[in-house]
This record gives structure tokens, sequence and C-alpha cells, in this order.
């Protein structure tokens, strides 16, 4: 295509300004590109963002009392807080609950509203049920029969949280999850020292990844260090070595660790048998933090030693030499020339390691105990056990948001494009 | 008559081809969700399998979800694909449950099989089991156990109170993860009277004195979550003293002769049954699988697998022999006289209202 100028600019031979061709050529790469990235793109979205968008919506949505009790909701706006409400509240209340009953059991809300309540307030499922079942038979004036259904009616409490979480969306499960709560007068306090979970679980999550990214760093290096340097015939068996425990399966690696850990074990055993300590004094390597650090070192070390490897792989040999060549010692051509060039890998293993390890719940809960527990398994916990998803969402958001955060920090000092898997 | 002969076969076969496939029979695959190990082998020996010799177009699937049954039935109500039929668990968590609308109320006299001597089911089953959408299959406790062989033959543990009395009786606890059952152990020991367990837990200070117990042996205590790690962490030598469902201590120290003794002292008696979830998808068949397994003989039958005590009161004189073993499972019951002596009945109500907030402290108090 020739182009030759016109005297609006260049034109190209079919005349067009070379500027649209240019403009129409771009396009048409950008849509090509757009169509080929576009089915993973769909994919993250449905697979990975929408669940997560719907898990974080999760943490704040709070439909439970708003949809069982409306017109109760309504009349609680007269109440000034103080003592009980009046007849006109309760007179609400039985409608309400009455509604509620007459639909089919698929739809009622009363249960749920009870379950929501409890998280707030210890007994008011109890109160709630009994009384949702018994509201039929309930006569004018309505608060006597409320208050003889059930003494929780009576407490002032249950009508404040009633008000304070009457709202289609809530903050209450975040409070929670900073192991705070509201007092009788509204504020955010701090939770009585022997309910405090969730902050001191979030530092130990951090502190168990940190201890872990550094031992895994201390022994996956001189591996990686060493297969690099390696000819390609045994450095392929080091690294089948490295990736066999890496396919065999997470259950399997880490029941085997509690066979080789616990106090009658073969590590214990054998240490009795030898003498080095007596029956009395074995080690307690399972069952607690130890446990943890030690099963999870061994299963995340795969993510630190490859990165590293196809990192150091890539490293020529000459420069080594080249520095050695000049004068260095070689402890200072590896801390001056080597060890930087190995930064990308060091910090592509480690933030897979670490952000692994933050989530991990499989290992600590099976060799953890309880000095090895960690946030994954509270999270745990509320979906499995308590039912509370509400908490274990907000929980789970804040886990995301610390972990985006971490990422961040690591982008303004290190940088992103300074990731290398190989 | 040849044409008329011709005529009356056609509309046999057409009949026939007609009623084969409106067949009532069609093949029916049932998920029956339970907790696994020797338990679900219980009922598969003595529900599933006859059930499914009877009715040779029925399959039966066991899922070993029932530790995660409460969340696992949100998530698929919520989905709306319910893919579990019948599942198995705990009244507690039957009762959340039930309040949520993701099981089924049961009319009890309408869908479960009378006593042979004619009593409704409602009156055959123990008194307070039958819950409004659940129905009880078994009575279950749990108790302490112990490794006889890590004391000496004169002093052996034989209360709860031995439980909390290191001095004596040394050695590292294996104890639920959960509040419950723990803390009822606690005030029972410091001296509480079995009736007045709850009253007294149900107050802040009745709280205090039961963790106030419970740290004594904070630092000998190794907690476990799923009911096969109890006998496991005993058989292992790990603990001296664990606390797990006694169907399973059973199974350890009977069927694979481990030297477990069990300590009835303080048993916290519970059921355990089935809820149907709703808008599951096989309901009659469900229905139909409920009336024969919980009638008096399979109730009668599951206790020759595992020493787990039916929860009908006309099974109990049904109670013969272990099925392979050949010993007599009287002893065995929990409900037996000579065990029956300081039972503690877990209050569903109590742990319903109260759960929440004890377990967080619980979880709290294990943290430290």
């Amino acid at each position: 295509m020739e182009a030759s100028t016109s005297p609006s600019g260049l034109v190209t031979a079919d005349g067009q300004p070379l500027k649209r061709s240019l403009r129409r050529a771009e396009r048409a790469r950008k849509l090509t590109a757009l169509a080929l990235v576009g089915p993973l793109l769909a994919f993250l979205l449905v697979m990975f963002i929408f669940p997560i968008a719907q898990m974080m919506w999760r943490s704040v949505d709070n439909p439970q009392i708003v949809n069982a009790i409306p017109r109760t909701l309504e009349a609680l706006e007269a109440w000034d807080g103080q003592g009980l409400p009046d007849e006109p509240v309760f007179a609400a209340l039985a409608e309400d609950l009455r509604t509620d009953a007459a639909l089919p059991r698929r739809e009622q809300s009363a249960g749920p509203m009870g379950i929501r309540l409890n998280y707030e307030l210890s007994g008011a499922r109890g109160a709630v049920a009994r009384t949702a079942r018994a509201v039929e038979g309930f006569e004018p004036p309505f608060k006597d029969a409320f208050l003889d259904a059930h003494r929780h009616w009576g407490n002032p409490e249950l009508w404040r949280v009633i008000v304070r979480e009457g709202r289609p969306l809530t903050a209450s499960y975040y409070v929670a999850a900073l192991d705070r709560e509201y007092d009788s007068d509204g504020r955010i306090v701090k939770r009585p020292e022997n309910r405090q979970i969730y902050v001191s679980l979030f530092g130990r999550t951090l502190a168990l990844s940190g201890v872990i990214l550094f031992l895994t760093f201390l022994l996956g290096f001189p591996i990686a260090f060493y297969m690099s340097t390696l000819p390609m015939r045994y450095a392929n068996l080091l690294m089948i070595c490295v990736l066999l425990p890496f396919w065999t399966s997470l259950l399997v690696r880490t029941t085997s660790w509690i066979v080789l850990l616990q106090q009658q074990g073969v590590i214990n055993n054998a240490a009795v048998a030898m003498n080095f300590i007596a029956d009395e004094q074995r080690y307690s390597l399972m069952y607690n933090m130890q446990g943890t650090i030690i099963a999870m070192t061994h299963i995340l070390l795969p993510f630190m030693v490859l990165p590293l490897y196809s990192v150091m792989k890539n490293i020529p040999p000459s420069y080594l030499k080249a520095a050695k060549s000049l004068g260095a010692t070689p402890w200072t051509a590896f801390r001056r020339v080597y060890f930087p060039l190995t930064l990308p890998g060091i910090g592509a293993g480690g933030v897979l390691v670490f952000i692994i390890s933050i989530g991990y719940y499989i290992t600590p809960a099976l060799v953890g105990g309880q000095s090895g527990r960690m946030i994954s398994n509270e999270i745990a916990r509320h979906m499995q056990q308590s039912l509370n998803w509400g908490l274990a969402a907000a929980l789970g958001t804040m886990l995301l948001a610390g972990v985006l955060v971490l990422y961040w920090l690591y982008n303004r000092l290190v940088g992103a494009d300074n990731l290398r898997l190989g | 008559m040849k044409k008329r002969n011709m005529t009356a076969l056609g509309a046999a076969a057409a009949i026939l081809v007609a009623g084969g496939t409106v067949n009532a029979d069609d093949p029916v695959s049932l998920t029956i969700v339970s907790w696994g190990g020797a338990y679900t082998e219980s009922q598969q020996r003595a529900y599933h399998e006859p059930y499914m010799e009877l009715n040779p177009h029925v399959t039966i699937v066991n899922d070993d979800g029932s530790a995660n049954a409460l969340a696992g039935l949100r998530a698929q109500s919520q989905a709306g694909n319910v893919t579990w039929d019948l599942v198995d668990m705990l009244p507690s968590d039957a009762q959340l449950a039930c309040d949520e609308g993701i099981i089924m109320p049961v009319d009890h006299d309408a869908i479960l099989a009378a006593a042979p001597d004619g009593t409704p089911a409602s009156e055959d089953f123990l008194p307070g089991s039958l819950g409004e959408c659940f129905i009880p299959q078994i009575v279950y406790s749990t108790v302490l156990t112990i490794n006889h062989e890590l004391f000496p033959e004169d002093q052996q543990p034989s209360t709860i109170a031995d439980l909390f009395d290191t001095e004596n009786f040394p050695g590292r606890r294996a104890l639920q993860d959960r509040p419950g059952t723990n803390l009822e152990w606690a005030l029972y020991a410091d001296g509480v009277p079995i009736d007045e367990i709850y009253d007294v837990l149900a107050t802040p200070e009745g709280v205090d004195r039961a963790f106030a117990k419970l740290d004594t042996i904070k630092d000998d205590i190794v907690f476990w979550t799923e009911g096969a790690q109890a006998p496991q962490l005993l058989a292992d030598g790990e603990v001296a003293f664990a606390t797990g469902y006694n169907g399973r201590m059973f199974d350890a120290s009977e069927v694979e002769g481990q030297p477990f003794e069990i300590i009835w002292d303080g048993q916290i008696v519970e059921w355990d049954g089935w809820v149907i979830p709703a808008d599951g998808q096989n309901i009659d068949a469900v229905m139909d699988y409920l009336f024969f397994a919980t009638d008096t003989q399979r109730l009668a039958d599951q206790a020759k697998y595992i020493s787990y005590g039916p929860a009908r009161a006309s099974s109990a004189s049904m109670v013969s022999t272990h099925a392979d073993l050949g010993i007599d499972m009287e002893p065995h019951m929990p409900t037996n006289p000579d065990n029956y002596f300081a039972p503690i009945v877990l209050d569903n109500d109590f742990w319903a209202d109260y759960g929440d907030e004890l377990r967080e402290r619980y979880a709290n108090w294990m943290l430290q």
C-alpha cells in the first residue's frame, strides 16, 4: 500500500486517510483479541467474580427481620427506646406473625427471623418459635398475651435489637467479626475478653503464614539452587522427588504426618529408643502450632521450589563467573549478582505460599489442635455448624480485603512486574 | 371368531404395554445422608439392604455428609436443587432446620408404623423424642471412655469427676471441640445435681463455673472433631481418657479388640433420627422407606450391629445379639438399667437458644 500525500494528510492506496485506516485496523485487532479472551472472561465472571460478589453481599444482607415483621417495624418508629413498646406494636406483631403463619411453610419468615435475632441475643429464637405457634389463640390486649407467652418479650434489649436490625442492610456481622458488639445505648464496644476470637485469630493466621513462608524459603532456595546447577538428567530426578509428593493427595500427606509426629509416633519412638529423650518427655509435635507449621511447610514447599527453579535455570552461569573474574569473593558474587536476579522467583513463590497458607483449613483442622487453628477454621465452623453465613461471609470478605491490601503493599515495594514464574 | 380373538389379543397386548410403561416400580435412587463409619454400616445392614431386597427397583446411595447436614440442606434449598432424600440429623439441628423451613413437618401417626401390639407411633416412641420435623431412630450417648491399660489395676477411673482429676489419673484427655457435653460434665464434676445442670448453665455464673472447671485440665486436652477421631486417639495411646459416641467406642473395644472401658456415669443421652428435606425429589419413595425403616423390628435390628438403643419402647424387648460377634447387646445399650444410673439427657431447647453464644465462648476458650 503506498502512502501518498494529499491536502488533508497522508492517504493510503485506496484513498482513505491513513489515520482512519489505522483506526479500523486497530479496532479489528482489538475485536479479535476480545473474541479470543471473551470465553475466559465470561468464565471468570461466572465462576469467580459472581460468587465472590454474592458472598460479599451476604455479609451485609439482612432480609430476615424486614420480611417477617414489616408492620411491627412501622409501629416501632413511634417507640422512644425506653422500657417496653406499647400495645399498638404488640398488636402489629401479632398480625405479622399470623400473616406469616398463613403462608406456605417454605415462604414463612418467622423461623429465620428467630435465628437471626438469636445471633444478637441468646434465647430470641426460642421466644419467636414458641410465640409463632401460639399466636393464633391470642386475644387483645396483645401486650399481656405476648408477655405471658415468653418472658423475652418483656426484655427491652430484644426490642432494641429488633429496631436496630430491622433494616435491609446491616453492619452487625462486621461488628461481630471485629470482636465487638452493640451495648444498650447502641454504641459499638469491645466484646468481653472471653468472647474475643477473631482479631487474634487473624493475627495468628498472618503470623503463621509468615513463618511458613520463611521456612519454605529457607528450605526451598538451596534445593532450587542445587537443582539448577545439576545436569539435566540428575535435575530431572530431583524434580521428580519434589513433584511426587506434590501429586500425592493432600489428606494422605497430612495423615502421614500424624503418624510420624504424634506422641506415640515414629519420631518420638525412635528418639526414646535411641535415648535422646526420656519416655515422659516426648516431643509434642502434633495437634498444636508446631504440627501445623511442619505439615504446611511440607505441603507448600513445591510452590516455592518450582518458581525458584524456573528463574534460576534462566540465569546464565557466566554472570557469576564474570563477577568472580572482576574480583568478587564467592559470597559477594552470590549476594550482589545472583541473589538479586532470583528476586522475581522469590516474589512469585512467596506470594503463592503466603496467599495459599492464609486460606488453608484442612491441614490446621487435622493437625493443628487448638493452638494451630487459623481463621479459615472459624469460617468453616460458621458455614457448617452454626450456620451463620452472614458472619462467615464477613470474615471471608475481611480476609479477602486483607490479602488484597498485602498484595498492594507488595506491589508498591517489589513491583508486580517483578514477578516471574519462569 | 378369528377376528374377535385377534381383537381381544390386540387389546390384551395393548393393556400390557400400557401397564408396563405406567409402571409404579420405576427404578428409584434414594440418597440417604448419614454419619459414616460404623454407624452408617449398621444402617446399611439393618435398614437399607433389607429394604432393597424387598423393593428391587430401589437403590439406596449412602452419603456421609451428616456432619455438615445443616449447611448442605440450606445450600441445596437456596439453589433450588435438593438432591438429598433423607437426612440423619441431631434434634437440635433439626429444630433449626425446621424453623427455617428446609425440612418437612411430619405427622407421626400418619407416616410411621404402629407397634405390633397396636400402640400408635406417637405413643410408642420414647417420650420427648418426636419432633415437629424429626423422627427419632436411636438413643445414643456421649460417654467417657478410658484405655484401661494406661492405669494401674487397682486405680481405674470410674466417674466423671475422675476426668478432672489429673493428680490421681494423669494423662491427656480428648474432648470434643464443641461446648455441648463438656459444659454439662464440668458442672456435674463440680457437684451440681443432674436435674439442675441446665438451670445453672443458663446463668452467666454457671457458665463461668463450668469454664473454670474445664480450665483445671486445659493443658492436657486434645480436641476432636469427627466421631472416628476419639477412639483413634485412645487406641494410639495419645490420650488416656476420651469422650465419644458409645457406639463407636463399643465398636473399637468389642469388634476391634481395643482395651477400652466405657464409664457410664453421667452419660449424655441424645436422640438421633431422620429428617426429610422439603422439596426433595422422591418424597413418595422416602415415605415408603421410612415406614419400613422405623418400625419396631427394624429399630431392634439396628441394635444387632451397633450399641445404640432403639427409640421405640416396643423394640427394647427385641434387642438380641450382635450379628457378627454373637455377644448379647443388652449390657451395651445406653438404656440398660445397669448403665442408666446417672444419665444427663441433653436439653435441645437449651442448646438451640444458647448454642451460638456458648460456641463462641468455647471457641475463644480453646484458643487460649
